[in-house]
């Protein structure tokens, strides 16, 4: 019995190191990449050679050349993701809880559409939508961005919190109103509070669909107004152009991951559901 | 404190099925009232609807003579304990009791609010837990949690959807007492429904027995017991349920599958024009023929039969004999049995011994039959044709009496003792005295049996 559990262990915890090596070693690499010279990029090695490292490609996106470029990019990208996820998140709460609770004509109808455009190709809207936001004068603007950012996550955002209200038991809204709430009250009261750790990891998943979009960002936009950091980085051009940009582009990947990593490390304690356990039997 | 009347209320779902069909209640203010029956027979139906949570289709309900109909459930003034206590798991077990007090604003100071729940606590012995999670709560103190969130506002009423179906055995026999106990002392209106007859024996002024959405019959338990209404309330009440025998009846003597039985006249009588009865009787009434004494003897009939096995338990035997009924009546007891959840029954009847006897299985013995006891049923209809509606009556009558009686001896021994029954351990223990005694044989005998079986 021991043997076989100390062999589990071990067996686990090599599965676990190739898993981990895996996910992070373009990461790192990428990391590694970020303190390069420009000279020392081509030279095969894992780490910049020794006493060539350097910030240089921090600082020529943060305040050099490519400073006007990237900050604004930044600020878009902040800007528009949290806005989309914001509205995703409020209109998904309340679409959810009404999928979750109420029997309605139409339900299944909504999820399923809701799944449908989750899953229809991006591309393939790309072309009319870039049209028709030329003709109305959404073109290279924050709403136009907002807009298909909406169509990403709010699908994923009513398919999570639907499935998180089911969880939590009807009867406490029941007891809540029994105890003198109003429908609002027991909403408010007794459902919210539990609600919150899904809330926040439907808000966390939209907000890395936003900050991770590609194609809406290079397609939509054209100038600083409204172009997002993933559509950014394409532009950034190496010193001469016998030089490629693979430093600085680097450097600014390394920069946009971390927003997503103090995410993720911030609201942890919040993603851990399990907050329903003793409202009910168990 | 309340009354509530149940005036031909229905419930009817989309498709037309009636969970709750024409049932008429009328709850005397400070009365418990069970609502019990097989799943699905609508007594949690029931229950939602009174407390508003489920439309009423049609009829009326009143509290205090206010019909309520379109009151939403917090205009109502009930208090629910549901069967998973429903707790809210981020709020401490203080704020938990505290939350119906805190959602009516403006009526309690902060001070009222603590005096309350304080008060609350220390009634259900709470009080060292105030501050914890129920998620960090046992079954027992999640089950007082909710109970406390009822007790700590004025309710007009308590609701209890099975609040003890989630403890395990020993708790719920403690729960069953204490909710008791407290339901004397408040002199509150309860409505309690359960499927458990130990339940519904033990804690009910009256019982009201449904199945399929309809009211069988209501009254005490110990008339249900006694005096039954129909085949399946009789087969309902009871453990080990009574038996049911088909027999042809000419003259006074019943013809069955396990032998003939001579009963007496007046039965035979009530019976009379029928030619197949089923015939119904209670564990309890056979006996081992060898240890009937003398001066009993004439009040019954004997026969002879073979045991399948026997279960000595202590206190008493349960012996087995198989029998082989008419396929026509077979069908009938098979529906019988799908009514009352049962599977297929098997076509045996159960007796009890005294704990004495000698009977084994396999061997042909002498069995004795109380014949003044046992019921006759009409075979179609299933009513029972042997009622005694006044002895009935007279029963619960009693069961009332015993009742006012409680819950004064109850409030006194209350004002004597202090506020709070868990710092007077004397003054609780004689209102369980009381009640025991008060509520009498057929309780106490289908208790004991459950316990045992």
């Amino acid at each position: 019995m021991t043997n076989t559990s100390t062999r589990n262990k071990v067996l686990w915890t090599i599965v676990t190191i190739l898993v981990l090596l895996y996910a992070l070693f373009p990461v790192a690499s990428i990391l590694a990449t970020s303190f390069k010279s420009p000279s020392d990029l081509t030279s095969g090695k894992f780490l910049p050679s020794s006493g060539t490292a350097t910030t240089g490609n921090y600082e020529q996106i943060l305040v050099g050349d490519a400073q006007g470029l990237f900050l604004s990019a930044l600020r878009n990208s902040i800007g528009i993701s949290l806005i989309a996820t914001f509205i995703a998140v409020v209109l998904a709460t309340l679409c959810a809880y009404a999928i979750a609770r109420l029997d309605f004509p139409g339900k299944k109808l909504i999820l399923t559409t809701a799944l449908a455009v989750s899953i229809f190709p991006v591309i393939s809207i790309v072309t009319p939508l870039f049209n028709l936001w030329r003709t109305i004068g959404l073109y290279d603007t924050w709403l136009g961005l907002i807009i298909p950012y909406l169509s990403l996550t709010l699908p994923i955002s009513i398919w999570t919190l639907a499935a998180f209200f089911r969880q939590i038991p009807w009867e406490l809204e029941q007891a809540a109103q029994v105890d003198g709430a109003t429908t609002w009250q027991a909403f408010r009261k007794a459902i919210v509070p539990l609600a919150l750790p899904g809330v926040f990891t439907t808000a966390i998943i939209a907000f890395f669909i936003a900050w991770n979009d590609f194609v809406y960002g290079i397609s939509l936009t054209s100038t600083e107004a409204a172009r997002p950091v993933p559509a950014a980085l394409a532009f950034f051009t190496g010193a001469s152009q016998f030089e490629s940009p693979t430093g600085a582009i680097s450097a600014a990947a390394i920069i946009v991951t971390i927003p997503v990593v103090l995410l993720v490390l911030l609201f942890q304690r919040q993603i851990v559901s399990g907050l329903t356990s003793g409202a009910v039997k168990g | 404190m309340a009354s509530i009347t149940l005036n031909h209320l229905v419930k009817k779902y989309g498709d037309g099925f009636p969970a709750v069909n024409d049932i008429s209640i009328d709850i005397a203010d400070g009365e418990f009232i069970i609502l019990v029956g097989p799943s699905g027979c609508g007594k949690s139906t029931l229950l939602r609807m009174i407390v508003g949570l489920e439309d009423i289709t049609d009829g009326d309900l009143l509290i205090d003579g206010q019909r309520v109909n379109d009151k939403a459930p917090r205009d109502r003034n009930l208090a629910m304990v549901f069967q998973n206590y429903a707790l809210y798991p981020h709020l401490t077990v203080y704020e938990n009791i505290a939350f119906p007090l805190r959602l009516a604003k403006g009526k309690h100071s902060e001070d009222q609010v603590d005096k309350l729940v304080t008060e609350a606590a220390a009634t259900l012995e709470l009080t060292d837990h105030l501050q914890r999670k129920p998620a960090n709560l046992s079954g027992g103190q999640r089950q007082r949690v909710a109970m406390g969130r009822a007790i700590v506002r004025q309710a007009d009423a308590f609701l209890f959807d099975e609040p003890l179906s989630n403890l395990d055995a020993k708790l719920r026999g403690q729960m069953r007492s204490e909710i008791s106990q407290m339901q004397r002392r408040l002199g509150v209106t309860s409505v309690y429904v359960t499927h458990d007859q130990t339940e519904a024996m033990t804690l009910g002024d009256r019982v009201a027995v449904l199945k399929k959405g309809e009211l069988q019959q209501i009254a005490s338990p110990r008339e249900l017991y006694e005096q039954p209404v129909n085949l399946f309330v009789a087969g309902f009440i009871g453990s080990p349920s009574m038996n049911f025998l088909p027999a042809t009846l000419d003259g006074t003597t019943l013809s069955t599958a396990i032998g003939d039985i001579r009963i007496p006249e007046e039965k035979a009588a009530k019976a009379a024009g029928k030619r197949v009865v089923l015939v119904g009787v209670r564990p309890e009434f056979f006996e081992d023929a060898k240890l009937v004494e003398d001066s009993k003897r004439p009040h019954g009939s004997t026969f002879m039969a073979t045991l399948t096995h026997t279960e000595w338990l202590g206190n008493e035997q349960y012996g087995y004999i198989n029998f082989d009924p008419a396929p026509e009546m077979r069908e009938l007891l098979n529906s019988l049995a799908r009514d009352m959840d049962a599977d297929e029954l098997r076509p045996q009847v159960v007796v009890t011994l005294d704990a004495a006897s000698r009977i084994r299985g396999g061997r042909e013995a002498e069995i004795w039959l109380d014949t003044r006891k046992l019921h006759l049923f009409d075979a179609e209809s299933g009513l029972n044709l042997t009622r005694d509606a006044e002895a009935g009556d007279a029963l619960t009558r009693e069961a009332a009496e015993d009742r006012a009686e409680e819950i004064a001896t109850a409030q006194q021994a209350d004002r004597q003792g202090g506020s709070a029954f868990g710092n007077s351990p004397s003054a609780g223990g004689t209102a369980t005295v009381d009640a025991g005694v008060g509520r009498s044989g057929g309780a106490s005998a289908a208790g004991g049996k459950h316990a045992a079986g």
